[in-house]
């Protein structure tokens, strides 16, 4: 089983076991452009990614 | 991780201040460090009538909520651009402007671009030589230009809009990359009205990140508009963000530091009168009365005439 991370469009799949912020930067996702929430409810970076859990990554940046 | 006051589940953890809170304290943290704001730069007293420029987003949004919680006497301006971008982005952030508005029994004031002057502004954009086809310009002249126009008509004593950290600190990098005095000059959290016609502007949410507005209207269970500006596509101001959070994610403090130490250094002198970049000189405008850069007609009545030809 792998966890699932959700950033709009697109879905990642990663190992379970690592924390958040690993997790991000494995996909190239800077952590100070999104918050994350599990079973809606925010999480902070330090979080350990647990098998089978799909994790929302909601983007903050916004401009123009 | 756990919070620092309670040792409940943080929810957030703001590295840059070394400090992690859990929901009910860090909804209590905003409006507090807002109010600390609010007073350090001299925005407003509860005495003022405040008109809070509104679109529906996280910042606007979490900007009023925070200002009513504090027991300010607002109100919201939402101007309807008329951008659609197949995904109706004005109607939606119209309506949620609206909810928020009707849901906290507040009173909002809708300024219909389309209704009001006859087109769109990707339409006005396109009769115009301003912003080379792109309507961002056309677009931060026009909400500008209505937004001091309605503070002066419903005689409001300061504007309020939500731009955060981040947003400062893009603008400040691009003017700094450009050596922009003029504008350099100008950028602080506070715009006195010191010219006839314009009203006093205010930033309260200078000091906060993007990331913490938008924790705060999700943790205050606040509908925003989630989906970009169809226009902001590319925009320079996102790219100088994430250059910023790039430097940010390796050097926690960074993004503040820039932003602080720039008005400190502009509070010391850095940018006194005597370098040889000097405030724009303003004028009022002959047909609105708003102030203007040039001798003469402003930019935005200009613009209206030269569409109407």
């Amino acid at each position: 089983m792998a966890v699932r991370l959700i950033l709009r469009r697109n879905e990642y799949e990663i190992k379970a076991g690592m924390t958040l912020r690993d997790a991000l930067q494995k996909i190239d996702v800077q952590p100070e452009a999104v918050l994350a929430t599990r079973a809606g409810e925010m999480i902070t970076d330090d979080e350990i990614l647990r098998d089978g859990e799909t994790i929302k990554l909601i983007e903050v940046i916004s401009g123009g | 991780m756990k919070c620092r006051k309670c040792s409940a589940k943080a929810v957030i953890n703001m590295r840059q201040h070394k400090l992690a809170l859990c929901k009910s304290h860090y909804l209590d943290w905003i409006p507090e460090q807002t109010q600390r704001f609010i007073d350090k730069y001299k925005m407003f007293t509860h005495d003022d009538n405040i008109l809070v420029a509104v679109s529906g987003g996280k910042d606007s949004l979490a900007l009023w909520d925070i200002l009513v919680r504090l027991g300010y006497r607002t109100a919201g301006l939402y101007i309807g651009l008329g951008i659609d971008g197949g995904i109706s982005y004005s109607d939606e952030s119209q309506r949620l402007a609206k909810k928020f508005a009707q849901s906290c029994n507040l009173h909002l004031i809708s300024v219909g671009f389309p209704e009001e002057y006859g087109s769109t502004i990707p339409e006005i954009a396109k009769l115009t030589m301003r912003g080379r086809g792109k309507p961002c310009s056309v677009c931060g002249m026009s909400r500008r230009h209505i937004m001091n126009r309605v503070a002066r008509e419903e005689e409001f004593d300061v504007l309020v809009t939500g731009h955060n950290l981040d947003d400062e600190a893009a603008v400040l990098f691009g003017n700094t990359i450009n050596w922009q005095g003029g504008y350099l000059l100008r950028q602080q959290p506070v715009l006195e009205a010191n010219h006839p016609g314009l009203v006093k502007k205010a930033k309260p949410l200078c000091r906060f990140y993007e990331r913490e507005m938008a924790a705060y209207t999700i943790l205050r269970d606040i509908e925003y508009v989630y989906d970009e500006c169809p226009y902001s596509v590319g925009a320079k101001s996102i790219y100088y963000k994430e250059l910023l959070n790039k430097l940010e994610t390796d050097r926690p403090g960074a993004k503040l530091n820039f932003y602080l130490s720039f008005l400190r250094a502009k509070k010391e002198g850095l940018f006194s009168s005597s370098t040889d970049q000097k405030p724009m000189e303003l004028n009022t405008c002959n047909n609105c009365g708003q102030p203007t850069s040039v001798p003469g007609e402003c930019a935005f009545c200009r613009m209206l005439v030269s569409i109407a030809d």
